[in-house]
C-alpha cells in the first residue's frame, strides 16, 4: 500500500486530469468529479486489492462508482493505475469512442458496472458481495454514492437488505458535498442527519473529512472490521474541491472550464 | 405452472451451483425444498423489487445464475429501469420469472393484472421473452434460459392450469414455435397461458367443420420468423392470441415483422386485451369472456372472419 504523499499526489493528478477532460470535451459534472478525487485515490491507490493485469480476478475487491456522473475521475484513476492506456483518456466523449460521459457496461477493464442512473450501484455491489459469500470468497465491495443519489428509494431498499444480510464486506462512501444538480441537497430532500439515517438502517456509519485521504484510507481498509454490519462512510466534501474558483460553486455542476481556467486550476493544484 | 417452476428450480439447483433464487416476499412454503437443499442460495429480498433486480445483476456479474421472482407487475414494470440498465445493458444471464401473467390474477384487480409486460420487456436489447403454454413448457423454458448467456423473461400463469403436454416437450427450444395440433383452415398462434383456451377453441371450430392448427408460440422474442414466413402464406387465416394488450404484445410483434419484411398474409387476426384497464371484479374466466378471449368467443370471431 502507498504512503500518504503518494495518495495525495495521485489525487492531485486526478484533479488535473478531470479538469483537462472536462475542458476538452466541454462536459458537465466537473465539480462532482473534483468532489470525490480523494475518495477515488484512496480506493485505487490505498485500499482496493486490484491488479490491472488481472482485471477479472474473481477475488479482487470491487469499487463501483455509483455516482456515474463523476466518470472522469474513474477513467483517470483506471488509466493511471494501468487498466488501460492513458492515451485513451484523450478520446473521452469523442465520436466513436469508448469513454462516454457515464461509465459503459463491459467495454473497458476495471469498470465494474455501468452507472449514471442513480441508485443502481449499491444493489449491484450487494449482489457481488453475496456471490462472493456464497463461494466463500472474502473480497470487499466499495460503492461511492453522491449525496443527491440518496434521494433514490432503491438506495434505502439496498441499505435495509445489506443490513439484514449482515454484509460486513460492503462499504458505502457518500460524497456529501451538500449540493445536487440544481440545489442544496438538504433543501431538496432532507438528508440530514445522514449518518444517523444510515446508522438507523443498520449500518456501521461513521463521518469523516472526505478530503482527508489518510482518514478515508484507514476507514475503508478496516472493512470488514469483525462486526456484522456493513459500513457507511459519510464523507464531508466540498464540491469543486481543489480549485478556489470552483469550490462550493454549483455552477460548476454543468460548466466546463476554458483553456485559461485549466491553466489557473493546474497552478493551484501544483501541477503547472 | 407455479408449482412446476418451484419443482424444476430445485432439480436444476441440485446440479447447478450457480443458481440463486431471489423472491420478492412471495411463495410462502413454495420454495421449502430448494431452501432446505440450498439455504445459502435462497434470498427473500422483501418488497423491494428494484433492489432485488440490481442484486441479481451484481450476482450475475460475479458468475452466478440468479432468478428473480414475484407477481408479474412487480418483477417487471416496478423495476423496469433495473431490468433495462442493470440486466440488459450488461447483457447478464438473469432469469426473470413472473407469476400471474395477463389476467391470471384478474380477481385481485388491475394493480395485479399484467397486460403490458411483454411490450416493455421485448423492447429491451438482449432480452428473450418466453411465455410458456403449460407447466411442462415452464420447465422447458427454464432449461432453455439456463443455456443462454443472456437475460430471459419467463411469463407464467399461476397454479393449476390444465396441462397440454404430458412431459417436457423434447422439441421445445426458445425461439422456435411449437406445433400442438395440425389443421388446414386456420392457424391459431397462442402465446402463454392462453394455450388451453385456444385448444378448446380449436375443438369448437372442429364441431363447425373448421380445421384449426394450434401452435404454442411461447417465444415472443426472438420471433420464429421461419415458421411465420411459412404459416402466413400457407393458411387462409392466421390468428395471434395472447392475454396481453394488442399494443406491443405478441400480435404486434408479428404484425411489425410482416410489415418490415413485406409479407402479405392471406388473412391475419389479433386477439388480445384492449387499451383499457379491466376494472370489474371477477376471476380470469369472467375477464376472458368479457374481453373476447374465451374459447367460444375466439371460435365465433374466427368463424365470422372465415365466413
Amino acid at each position: 500500500m502507498s504512503d500518504l504523499a503518494t495518495l495525495k499526489s495521485a489525487a492531485a493528478r486526478l484533479r488535473g486530469k478531470v479538469i483537462e477532460m472536462s475542458h476538452a470535451a466541454s462536459s458537465a459534472h466537473l465539480a462532482s468529479s473534483l468532489s470525490c478525487c480523494d475518495i477515488v485515490a484512496a480506493a485505487y491507490w490505498g485500499v482496493c486489492n486490484i491488479d490491472p493485469a488481472r482485471p477479472d480476478d474473481p477475488l479482487r475487491d470491487r469499487f463501483i462508482l455509483s455516482k456515474g456522473h463523476a466518470a472522469t475521475a474513474l477513467y483517470a484513476a483506471l488509466a493511471f493505475r494501468g487498466f488501460f492506456p492513458e492515451a485513451l483518456l484523450e478520446t473521452y466523449c469523442q465520436d466513436g469512442g469508448m469513454l462516454a460521459e457515464h461509465p459503459p457496461a463491459r467495454m473497458l477493464p476495471g469498470i465494474e458496472a455501468a452507472t449514471g442512473s442513480l441508485g443502481h450501484g449499491l444493489p449491484i455491489g450487494i449482489g457481488m458481495a453475496l456471490a462472493g459469500r456464497m463461494r466463500g470468497e472474502t473480497f470487499r465491495v466499495y460503492a461511492l454514492l453522491s449525496d443527491g443519489e440518496n434521494n433514490e428509494g432503491s438506495v434505502w431498499e439496498a441499505a435495509m437488505f445489506a443490513a439484514a444480510q449482515k454484509l460486513n464486506n460492503v462499504c458505502v462512501i457518500v460524497d456529501y458535498n451538500k449540493w445536487q444538480a440544481t440545489a442544496r441537497s438538504n433543501e431538496t430532500l432532507q438528508l440530514a442527519p445522514l449518518r444517523e439515517k444510515w446508522e438507523a438502517f443498520g449500518w456501521d456509519a461513521v463521518e469523516t473529512d472526505g478530503h482527508d485521504i489518510g482518514a478515508l484510507t484507514a476507514l475503508m481498509r478496516a472493512v470488514p472490521d469483525g462486526g456484522d454490519r456493513p459500513r457507511a462512510i459519510i464523507a464531508h466534501t466540498v464540491k469543486g474541491k481543489g480549485v478556489s474558483f470552483m469550490e462550493d460553486d454549483n455552477n460548476w455542476h454543468y460548466r466546463a472550464p476554458t483553456a485559461e481556467e485549466v491553466v489557473l486550476a493546474h497552478k493551484e493544484l501544483g501541477l503547472a | 405452472m407455479r408449482n412446476a417452476f418451484a419443482d424444476e428450480l430445485t432439480k436444476l439447483g441440485n446440479v447447478d451451483p450457480r443458481i440463486v433464487m431471489l423472491s420478492g416476499d412471495i411463495g410462502n412454503r413454495l420454495f421449502d425444498k430448494f431452501r432446505a437443499a440450498h439455504p445459502s442460495r435462497f434470498y427473500n429480498c422483501g418488497v423491494a423489487e428494484q433492489n432485488m433486480t440490481g442484486v441479481a445483476a451484481g450476482m450475475a456479474l460475479s458468475g452466478m445464475r440468479p432468478i428473480t421472482y414475484t407477481i408479474t407487475p412487480f418483477v417487471t414494470t416496478r423495476c423496469l429501469e433495473q431490468i433495462r440498465t442493470d440486466i440488459c445493458y450488461h447483457d447478464l444471464p438473469v432469469m426473470i420469472v413472473a407469476v400471474g401473467g395477463g389476467l391470471s390474477y384478474a380477481g385481485l384487480g388491475p394493480t395485479h393484472h399484467a397486460c403490458e409486460d411483454i411490450a416493455f420487456l421485448r423492447a429491451m436489447p438482449n432480452m428473450a421473452v418466453v411465455c410458456p403454454g403449460d407447466a411442462w413448457e415452464v420447465r422447458a423454458a427454464m432449461r432453455g434460459a439456463l443455456e443462454r448467456d443472456h437475460p430471459t423473461y419467463i411469463r407464467m400463469g399461476k397454479r393449476g392450469e390444465p396441462k397440454v403436454h404430458s412431459e417436457t416437450p423434447e422439441d421445445f427450444r426458445i425461439g422456435r414455435a411449437l406445433p400442438i395440433s395440425a389443421g388446414s383452415d386456420v392457424c391459431l398462434l397462442s402465446t402463454g397461458t392462453m394455450l388451453p383456451e385456444v385448444i378448446e377453441a380449436a375443438h369448437k371450430l372442429a364441431e363447425k367443420g373448421v380445421s384449426a392448427a394450434v401452435v404454442s408460440f411461447h417465444t415472443v422474442k426472438p420471433l420464429d420468423t421461419e415458421f411465420l414466413a411459412d404459416a402466413l402464406v400457407r393458411y387462409p387465416l392466421v390468428a395471434t392470441i395472447e392475454e396481453h394488450s394488442l399494443i406491443g404484445g405478441f400480435g404486434a410483434a408479428v404484425a411489425e415483422w410482416m410489415i418490415d419484411n413485406a409479407i402479405t398474409p392471406r388473412k391475419f387476426l389479433r386477439f388480445g386485451t384492449p387499451d383499457a384497464f379491466f376494472k370489474q371484479s371477477g376471476e380470469q374466466e369472467y375477464a376472458r369472456e368479457q374481453l373476447g378471449l374465451s374459447a367460444h368467443r375466439i371460435a365465433e370471431r374466427i368463424l365470422t372472419v372465415l365466413a
